[in-house]
């Protein structure tokens, strides 16, 4: 019989990770250079009422991939203020001047933003829901698509 | 026109057409494959191949020495012959040795030897050996991280392009020097031993590789990814045409000319993109718009709030079941159905809905007349 040990360590070794079978992602090592927007002149040109100027500020320098979870929560919070500060007449402006890339970036920030509903976000998905209509009208489908199927989040 | 027939209400999961495409081999979604013979405007049955013990993954036909090869969930694959006696097929077992099953299979341009992908992360090359009256496989492994998705050959009868769900497309040797001479050299490399990666390009954020096609002179090849991206590799990989397109991912690639390459896919349509300074969408080759079944001037008031009640919506299309297409769910694999020299001008598509449609390059709809195909 084997003998039982008191120590019970073992039992939190994550066996999966020895498996060989298992898919390794290769990690990159480029995740410092991933700052996200410059907040303050975001909020600067938010408070000057420059909406258009603030949405291009805050698609800068986006954290995408990183597992740095805190930055992202920051470009997450500053992007949600972004889009709310709009009024629905003028989001199709703005969006008229995003290029491809910005327009699936956002998709992905409006979908992180569908799934948190916390109560410090005071309901912010009417808001997220006409960003969504407008930014599908341009990236259509494939947007949706990319933002399920990348396995870089936002 | 596109010709469109119907076998069945199964998806096709795989087809393959014989060299004068008098007859098909086709399989629905299990484990059977079945080979139809053009019977006027129609098609007949004539045999069903049922080696396999799983889905049957993968069909491809050999024009000029005309042999079948299946292949399948069950780890295995058959080459199957015409004996000329009674017409009837007989298969030959393909020893594999896979622990996974096999996702895709592709003659080489010459017949001589076959690829297989697999879920075992690895790409397997068979080839017949006399002496022992079999198919021999040789493996593909490195560094190939996750289940091989498609492939397709050079016309050199040595490269093979393969799309992997590890995000990545590579081109490997896979000459055999047991049955054919050294190739010349390509723009993907002059030095070409057995499993030489030639080329790599890796995807990182657009998900998975759905479908990989080389160009007719072998020196483009295009990829597809779920992530709604295609993308051309160019000039020994030295240039990367991307572009993110607005529709659906697209499951299978086929180039028509060197610069123009259709796909489709989940959008139920094949598309055409040209490839010049940078890839261009041109349109669909679906032209069909049949929206508006009913001209439903007689609606009256009840019917419209009924209407209202139970569809939430006033719009008479949306009683219609079925989408604008001609294909009613995504189209699987794409095929060339006639060549005008190395130029596709007739290409099949077979769909989940089992329909097989042939469609003709050379009268495009209207929005594409003027763009020559060179």
């Amino acid at each position: 019989m084997s003998k039982t040990v008191s120590t019970r360590e073992f039992r939190k070794v994550d066996v999966d990770q020895y498996n060989e079978d298992n898919f390794q992602e290769d990690t990159d090592g480029n995740e410092t250079q991933l700052q996200g927007p410059n907040e303050t002149e975001v909020n600067n040109l938010i408070g000057s009422k420059n909406n258009v100027q603030a949405l291009k500020a805050v698609v800068q320098n986006p954290v995408v991939g990183s597992r740095n979870t805190d930055t992202k929560l920051k470009a997450f919070r500053l992007v949600m203020r972004v889009l709310s500060v709009f009024k629905s007449s003028e989001i199709e402006a703005a969006v008229a001047t995003l290029s491809a890339s910005e327009v699936d970036l956002l998709m992905k920030y409006v979908y992180r933003g569908f799934s948190e509903q916390t109560t410090t976000t005071d309901n912010i998905c009417p808001i997220l829901l006409s960003w969504h209509e407008k930014l599908f009208a341009v990236g259509g489908l494939g947007s949706i698509v990319r933002v399920l199927t990348n396995r870089q989040t936002v | 026109m596109e010709e469109i027939h119907r076998f069945g209400y199964e998806p096709i999961t795989c087809h393959a057409w014989n060299g004068d495409r008098s007859q098909l081999a086709l399989s629905l979604n299990n484990n059977e494959t079945i080979i139809y013979n053009k019977q006027g405007r129609g098609w007949e049955r004539s045999q069903t191949l049922g080696e396999h013990s799983d889905r049957v993954t993968g069909i491809d036909w050999a024009p000029r020495t005309n042999r079948i090869v299946t292949c399948g969930a069950d780890r295995n694959a058959y080459v199957w012959t015409q004996s000329t006696s009674d017409g009837r097929w007989r298969p030959a077992l393909v020893l594999l040795r896979i622990n996974r099953a096999a996702t895709t299979v592709r003659w080489s341009p010459a017949e001589n030897k076959f690829a297989i992908g697999s879920g075992a992360r690895c790409v397997c090359i068979c080839y017949y050996e006399p002496d022992n009256d079999w198919w021999v496989a040789k493996h593909i492994k490195k560094p190939i991280k996750s289940t091989v998705t498609s492939i397709d050959w050079h016309p050199n009868n040595t490269l093979i392009a393969t799309g992997s769900s590890d995000f990545c497309i590579r081109i490997f040797s896979a000459f055999v020097k047991d049955i054919e001479s050294k190739p010349d050299p390509t723009v993907w490399g002059a030095k070409m031993p057995f499993a030489q990666l030639m080329y790599e390009e890796c995807e990182r954020g657009s998900g998975w590789i759905h479908a990989v096609a080389f160009s007719p002179s072998g020196d483009r090849v295009a990829w597809s990814c779920h992530g709604s991206l295609i993308a051309v590799a160019d000039r020994g990989g030295s240039h990367v045409y991307r572009i993110t397109t607005q529709c659906l991912p697209f499951l299978s690639l086929l180039w028509a000319t060197e610069s123009a390459l259709l796909a489709a896919g989940h959008d139920c349509k094949p598309i055409l993109y040209q490839l010049s300074q940078s890839l261009i969408y041109k349109g669909s080759l679906d032209d069909t718009v049949n929206g508006d079944v009913s001209d439903e001037s007689t609606t009256s008031a009840m019917k419209m709030f009924r209407q209202l009640d139970r569809r939430g919506s006033v719009n008479v299309s949306v009683l219609n079941a079925s989408v604008s297409t001609h294909h009613q769910n995504s189209i699987n694999q794409l095929a060339p159905f006639h060549r005008d020299g190395s130029n596709v001008s007739r290409v099949a598509t077979a769909g989940s809905d089992g329909l097989i449609i042939i469609w003709n390059l050379n009268c495009l709809p209207n929005m594409m007349r003027n763009m020559e195909i060179h």
